[in-house]
């Protein structure tokens, strides 16, 4: 049999400077590479080292800048590092959440790339022995008119609603937004929150020499080979060819693996599992060994396969979807088999665990691959950029408020913004997700957070997901920031205190000093706002190369943070509730314009600083909103953000399920109309109260030095702000809710 | 009241329609493998909501051949209380126990939101504790979801009364706007002939609790609870 496995070998090319390159690797990282195995690599450890090495498994050039964000808190019981992050949220029970890019398959191939996008967050997740119990996503497209808009937009939308709906985790939240920017490298950025029992805590370890490696799940097919090489380059026309290297998702398969897995969770027969996710086989092997600091021994030809003749080579690579790989103790394989039949699934024991700290692979028992575990991880390279503001930055944002026209009919421009596909209805896409399976969803899709309740516990969670790449474009540095802490201000809203974050950093080329200026920037904002909000970052992931012909995206950070309600039943929703409720600033409006949709939408600009931040103001507003939410005193509150106070007010108005109502508005700043109206600045919440408790809460922004302001009542039929503009709410509600439809369905 | 609720492969629901049962309603229930035999003992056997097999072919259209559903038609067929919920539904359609079958949605999208529904009928054992005409609020959330049957059948459902749910708006009329999924005469829920097996779209055990935003829910199962004998026996004994 040896001679088989011989014969592929030789049937392997020899290595080229052109092979060398093809794999994404750098003359300079290929010397490395001969100099760590103190020899010539052939084909298959070639093959290895590329995705071992590539950006996405790596993080090369993003672990330097990395280090800087806090990632301790006294919730955390893991950060960053393993296949997901785990918070304490009390009752011996702890939340496991992370979120992970998507972005370059689900362009090519937008439905799977994003159902596959979905069913490795569920992986990550279920992987740390927590049940999957809240899916959210975050979406960038192209602008709405792109021809490829509608395309990209329908398909990932079914993907993400086929994958989840069908494995029966409820998608409970997200955000879209639309820009020119994206036209041609869509993100993509999925989310999941599983629950477990914190003295549960599954790892990606492999130990004990002799353990067997068990294979479990789908079998290996082609598909999926170099994506995670795929997605360390930027895109050009040639990227629609690389459809073979998006995987395709199978979510039954993914139920049967999670139910499978959970139930084996509940005995003692496993030390370690991780989820074959990017670099499929090679990179779950290569990182338990890792971490568990032993070696390990695969024999290939043990891999249950979908193809005939696949390679070493292609074994290791292919990124085939749905497959879990793990080691049990020695001398109970049986009993995880049993487990695994019960759900007509596959378990062969493929390898074992080494005590030499060596990466082997072998064919019909014939080496194919022989790498120290190190040189794969440890030794991989990181790299120190350049990194260099760009001149054009200065002109960027330059905004001269008096050279912008103020609108001589602000109830017009009020109806653009409503009709704004960034802030128009999403029930459109959000009705296509299962938000309710699970029967744990207390307030779902369209509030300033998701709402869920523990069964069992009388704790809630909430939920959001946030990201102004235009901000990020105009400013990283404040940019940064106002990601993290408009996420924290959603879950004030909601009266949830934040447990923790997890990112996805969605950047051009590392390779361009600009943008590594704007990724570090984008880091020191994300880590200045963490600290003085006391935010953990537990998880994430960095995606490089979104660029399109040399043209970079937004740099777009995404937020995803988790926060805790201390009795789920007292949450508040953004929408007013009752004639006669009082409405409330908290907050303060100042003169600004920079970096707002209005200004992109009236004016067709996209310049200036964006919104000022003051991160002790932040932190007052949002203490005031916890403290009055947890009294019982709030009747609804809502994050003023894109669009502003006109648009925040109108979305209060008309939000909710029920009939809309209006409200009577007086605003007597001395500042000009469009930019009280729809200036974004930050740390502003608009909250009702009976008239009664207004009193109440003003003693509560008095104590945390919260500016506040009754700005006027709830009632009538008409939104009017006055003297600025006014319109019925009948006509804000279906200029909203048309907004985003009627351009899909092109009407 | 003893409740099983049958674990498909795919099921996704089968938690939420036990943990209604079992924490708010106190029952007795228990889970189902799908490759077991039907225990003796159950009074109501619950298909619930999810994608059994992947619903890759047509949805339902594997799970009637679990093992488990030959025990179910023969339990059904002896009188025993059958309860069909979303992918349930489409298993007892395609499994013979109830008329029609249920296709893609008009829209040719998933779709997951709260709709109206008005009780037809309340001489059975799913829906005796609403009143005729009274309006429920529950959630739908399927990509198959169209009720159809030919028009013959169509008749037969009208003069037997078995349909028992139909979309209808706020006001409890049943427009084409309400109809979520382009079902035929907006028909949400049947039953069979003999009023013991009962199909529905949407899930009443996803609006059983006030703080999921509707009760609603609980009038199907405190329906089936309040019809059943062993509750009568315990009633009459005290």
């Amino acid at each position: 049999m040896g001679g088989l496995g011989a014969q592929k070998i030789i049937s392997e090319p020899a290595i080229t400077p052109e092979i060398v390159a093809a794999h994404g690797l750098s003359d300079d990282e290929y010397r490395k590479i001969v100099q760590l195995l103190g020899r010539e690599p052939n084909y298959t450890e070639l093959g290895v080292f590329s995705v071992m090495w590539s950006e996405h498994c790596s993080y090369k050039s993003s672990r330097p800048h990395l280090k800087r964000l806090p990632t301790k808190g006294k919730a955390v019981i893991q950060g960053p590092g393993e296949n997901a992050g785990v918070v304490d949220i009390g009752g011996g029970l702890a939340a496991v959440f992370k979120m992970e890019s998507h972005n370059h398959p689900s362009f090519i191939e937008p439905y799977q790339g994003a159902a596959t996008g979905v069913g490795g967050i569920l992986r990550d997740v279920f992987t740390m022995g927590a049940r999957p119990v809240a899916s959210l996503n975050s979406l960038r497209f192209g602008a709405i008119d792109h021809p490829r808009t509608r395309y990209l937009l329908s398909g990932v939308v079914a993907g993400i609603g086929g994958y989840g709906n069908c494995i029966g985790v409820p998608t409970v939240g997200g955000e879209i937004y639309f820009d020119e920017s994206y036209n041609a490298n869509i993100l993509v950025n999925a989310f999941t929150l599983g629950i477990a029992e914190t003295r549960r805590i599954f790892k990606g370890r492999a130990e004990g020499a002799g353990n067997p490696v068990i294979y479990v799940g789908a079998k290996t097919g082609r598909d999926g080979i170099h994506g995670a090489t795929m997605a360390s380059e930027s895109f050009s026309d040639e990227s629609e060819k690389k459809r073979p290297t998006v995987q395709v998702g199978d979510p039954f398969t993914e139920k049967l693996l999670l139910e499978a897995c959970l139930a084996l969770m509940k005995t003692d027969l496993i030390v370690g599992i991780q989820d074959m996710g990017a670099a499929g086989l090679t990179s779950s092997s290569v990182e338990m060994a890792d971490r568990g600091g032993a070696g390990i021994e695969l024999e290939l030809s043990r891999v249950p396969l979908r193809e005939t003749g696949m390679t070493p080579y292609e074994i290791l690579l292919s990124e085939s979807q749905e497959r879990m790989l793990l080691v049990a103790k020695s001398g109970r394989e049986d009993e995880v088999k049993k487990i695994f039949e019960r759900w007509d699934l596959d378990a062969v024991v493929i390898g074992r665990v080494t005590d030499d700290r060596m990466y082997r692979a072998l064919y019909n028992g014939v080496e194919v691959v022989r790498i120290p575990v190190a040189a794969l991880t440890s030794e991989a390279p990181v790299y120190q950029r350049p990194a260099e503001r760009p001149a054009s930055m200065d002109e960027l944002q330059r905004l001269d408020m008096d050279s912008i026209p103020a609108p001589a009919d602000l109830t017009t421009a009020l109806k653009l913004l409503l009709d704004s596909p960034n802030i128009a209805s999403k029930e459109w896409v959000y009705r296509q997700y299962d938000h309710l399976v699970r029967s744990n969803t207390v307030v779902g899709p369209s509030a300033d957070a998701a709402v869920i309740r523990i069964k069992g516990l009388k704790q809630g969670l909430a939920l959001t997901v946030d990201g102004n790449g235009r901000y990020c474009y105009l400013d990283p540095y404040v940019g940064g920031i106002l990601a993290v802490v408009e996420a924290a201000r959603n879950l004030a809203c909601v009266g949830a205190r934040p447990l923790g974050l997890s990112d996805c950093l969605n950047f051009g080329s590392p390779e361009r000093a600009e943008v590594m200026w704007q990724f570090s920037q984008v880091i020191d904002g994300m880590r200045d706002a963490c600290v003085t909000l006391e935010i953990p970052v537990v998880s994430g992931n960095v995606s490089f190369y979104n660029e399109t012909d040399g043209v970079p995206i937004f740099p777009t950070p995404t937020i995803a943070m988790v926060g805790l309600l201390p009795r789920a039943e007292r949450y508040v929703t953004p929408w007013f509730k009752a004639e006669g409720d009082l409405v409330v600033l908290l907050g303060r409006t100042r003169e600004e314009l920079g970096g707002s949709e209005y200004l992109k939408i009236v004016h067709g600009l996209v310049k200036g600083t964006p919104p000022w931040i003051d991160l002790r103001l932040e932190r007052a507003v949002q203490q005031t909103c916890l403290k009055a939410a947890g009294k019982g005193l709030l009747r609804s509150a809502h994050d003023v953000s894109d669009g502003g106070l006109a648009v925040a007010l109108a979305e209060c108005c008309v939000g909710g399920s029920d009939k809309p109502i209006g409200a009577r508005i007086e605003l007597r700043d001395m500042i000009r109309g469009d930019a009280l109206l729809f200036g974004e600045s930050q740390s502003r919440i608009v909250v009702t109260v009976k008239p009664t408790d207004v009193g109440r809460l003003q003693q509560i922004a008095d104590k945390e030095a919260a500016p506040m302001q009754v700005i006027g009542e709830v009632g009538g039929s008409r939104l009017s702000l006055q003297p600025f503009a006014q319109i019925s709410v009948e006509e804000a509600r279906s200029i909203w809710a048309q907004g985003l439809e009627r351009r899909i369905k092109g009407t | 009241m003893r409740w099983g609720v049958i674990v498909f492969p795919g099921s996704c629901d089968d938690h939420d329609v036990y943990d209604c049962l079992k924490r708010v309603l106190k029952q007795k229930v228990e889970f189902l493998w799908h490759k077991d035999r039907l225990p003796a003992n159950i009074d109501c056997v619950v298909l619930p909501g999810g994608f059994s097999y992947g619903d890759y072919l047509r949805c339902g259209a594997m799970g009637r051949f679990s093992p488990i559903m030959q025990d179910v038609i023969e339990f059904a067929s002896r009188g025993g209380l059958v309860l069909g919920i979303c992918n349930g539904f489409q298993i007892l359609c395609e499994s013979g126990l109830l008329p029609g079958a249920l296709v893609r949605n008009g829209s040719l999208q998933f779709v997951c939101k709260p709709v109206y529904l008005r009780v037809e009928e309340t001489d059975t054992p799913f829906t005796s504790s609403a009143k005729k005409g009274q309006l429920l609020r529950l959630p739908v959330k399927h990509g198959e979801g169209c009720y159809f049957a030919d028009p013959a059948t169509l008749e037969r459902l009208k003069e037997n009364r078995q349909i028992l749910l139909r979309y209808v708006d706020s006001k409890g009329r049943p427009t084409p706007a309400a109809n979520p999924n382009g079902s035929l005469d907006n028909i949400a829920g049947v039953c069979n002939e003999a009023r013991n097996v009962f199909g529905l779209m949407p899930h009443p055990e996803d609006a059983s609790e006030k703080i999921l935003g509707s009760e609603d829910g609980l009038k199907i199962f405190s329906s089936l609870i309040e019809s059943s004998p062993r509750q009568e026996k315990k009633a009459w004994a005290g």
